[in-house]
């Protein structure tokens, strides 16, 4: 039977990752992420969990190593923030070259300078295009879920590729909660020991990672970016098996009180809760808004994106990671491109908030919404502006 | 939904407190959520730490700007300012001081429900040492019963083992002794 506890969100992604008995867990600390490799040192070096914990020098070193661990067959866990990540880069392309499952808890946090520990999505936004599959997470029981399904998908042999699991660091990561924890029995029947497909073995010696010549460059690439396409369907298939295994229903993009709504804020990560209960504030008062959530971020769901909004007469999209030089913060980006795509001409006004931790309240969503509302009556382009910025 | 801040210094427990009394609620089967203030913790600088607790799922991920009660675990923070900020009208305010309601209504400015109890001498005298995080929480418990005091037996224990009894005891002293003023 699953229990329901008190627990820091850190320490619920740790026994998330102890419940899915990984083999190998490298990781170097780094705010707000400590707590979660933390804890998972002292749960291997307390013999709860039956794992070898890499105390490496660097995140270079941790992916490093994870990439070797998973390529002799482990399954492996990671896990960083901000410039952590940042010096993950290179090896980043090179797990989901390889096809490799591994799983990584990224605690979001901003990039310096200057130094900031605090939350935003700079960190992840800069890793957009590495490969991997990305999801978010909105609350606690989110991180422990969604990192058991992220093994259940990252080592289905039909995709193959690395999961990233973004929480917002310390605005979740240092919660303590209600956290339901299923037991060992109901996550094993979920989720099987890996198989791997091929591995590293000195009794049947295979090469990983060879020389990609211009030849079969575009091939390679081609297969990866296939089998990330492809991972959205298995990704949805898994979470439909997670609802019944677990009782706890995930989407690609959720919505919550979409229907028939003129005004979408869009959300991703923990701003979600709290743009939930402004939404329910704002239709009090009659307002006619709604809420549509991003979980998958990589692969894009595109289809269940446009489903999602389509009817609406305007966008409030909230990007909490700046793209320096661009028109728009790196989701509106995303969006923007999509609905032209699809020939849905749609007014997408574009906010960057909560940068480095800064709070974004119930107040700021009800301000945003008028300020668009305005603008778009107007006649007034659609913008980008950067949220709160003090004169 | 209730909304606590506490008031404390580095080391004194404030977070430690608001993470029992959310595993108290919790364990009621109701909803909580206890977060520090995010940042670098000094040990001695003044800090806060934040609780929630309702009977229904908490979407919010704001900061506390309107305290429902405020605790104070440091005597000499009642004085530094800070400790009514936000605090609403029909709040509460729990102390811990030797000094009379009055006085304290004087030092901090806040005049409304007040809270005292000489939380230091309590937890000297039961623990042996100045730090008022456990006792305090007999204090908010007499002031506002935000949750049952049995349902904090189980969170003390887990966290202090065999010194969970000691903190228990000086827990319920502090909650026989805290005097109130509407």
């Amino acid at each position: 039977m699953a229990r329901r506890v008190g627990l820091e969100v850190s320490l619920a992604c740790s026994e998330a990752v102890k419940l899915c008995n990984v083999d190998v867990v490298a990781a170097y600390p780094i705010t707000p992420q400590t707590h979660i490799v933390e804890h998972l040192s002292e749960l291997v070096a307390d013999g709860h969990l039956d794992a070898e914990f890499v105390p490496v020098e660097s995140e270079h070193s941790a992916m490093s190593a994870c990439i070797g661990a998973s390529a002799a067959g482990a399954r492996t866990f990671t896990s960083t923030a901000s410039q952590g990540l940042a010096l993950m880069h290179e090896m980043l392309f090179i797990a989901s070259g390889l096809r490799l499952p591994i799983v990584m808890a990224v605690a979001n946090r901003s990039l310096s300078a200057p130094i900031s520990i605090w939350n935003d999505h700079s960190d992840i936004m800069a890793e957009r295009d590495v490969g991997w599959i990305q999801v978010f997470a909105e609350n606690g029981q989110e991180v422990l879920d969604l990192t058991i399904h992220a093994y259940k998908v990252a080592e289905d042999p039909r995709v193959l590729l690395p999961v990233a699991v973004n929480l917002d660091g310390f605005i979740l990561t240092h919660v303590i909660e209600p956290i339901e924890i299923p037991d060992q029995a109901e996550v094993d029947a979920y989720l099987p020991p890996y198989t791997p497909q091929m591995r590293l073995d000195i009794a049947n010696p295979v090469s990983m990672g060879m020389v990609g010549v211009p030849e079969v460059y575009t091939e390679a690439r081609k297969a990866c970016l296939v089998a990330l396409e492809g991972s959205y369907e298995v990704i949805k298939e898994h979470w439909e098996g997670f609802a019944q295994h677990f009782g706890r229903r995930y989407q690609p993009i959720e919505t919550y009180q979409a229907e028939g709504a003129e005004t979408l804020f869009v959300t991703m990560g923990s701003l979600g809760e709290t743009c939930m209960t402004a939404v329910d504030q704002m239709r009090e008062q009659g307002q006619s808004v709604g809420q549509v959530r991003i979980r998958l971020w990589r692969p894009f769901p595109v289809d269940d994106f446009v489903e999602a909004v389509k009817g609406a007469k305007r966008l409030v999209v909230i990007d909490r990671a700046l793209q320096p030089g661009s028109a728009s913060g790196p989701v509106a980006t995303e969006l923007k491109a999509l609905l032209y795509d699809r020939g849905i001409e749609m007014y997408v006004a574009n906010f960057v908030a909560g940068l480095s931790g800064r709070d974004v309240t119930r107040a700021d969503f009800a301000a945003m919404a008028q300020r668009v509302e305005a603008a778009q009556a107007a006649g007034q382009p659609m913008t980008c502006e950067m949220w709160g910025v003090k004169e | 939904m209730i909304e606590v801040r506490f008031h404390g210094r580095g080391g004194q427990g404030a977070v430690t407190s608001c993470e029992l009394m959310a595993q108290a609620a919790i364990a009621e089967g109701r909803y909580a959520q206890a977060f520090p203030s995010f940042g670098p913790e000094r040990r001695g600088a003044p800090l806060q730490a934040f609780l929630r607790i309702s009977d229904h799922p908490i979407r919010l991920r704001e900061k506390i700007y309107e305290p429902d009660i405020v605790v104070v675990l440091d005597p000499a923070l009642l004085a530094s300012g800070g400790v009514k900020e936000g605090l609403k009208p029909g709040g509460t305010l729990v102390a811990n001081t030797s000094k009379s309601v009055a006085e304290v209504r004087g030092e901090c400015g806040f005049d409304g429900r007040t809270a005292v109890v000489d939380a230091t001498r309590i937890a000297v005298e039961e623990l042996g040492v100045p730090i008022t995080n456990t006792t305090m929480l007999g204090a908010l418990l007499k002031a506002v019963g935000l949750v049952k005091l049995e349902s904090l037996k189980g969170p003390l224990e887990t966290r202090f083992g065999p010194l969970g009894e000691k903190n228990w005891k000086a827990l319920l002293r502090a909650e026989n002794e805290t005097v109130i003023e509407e």
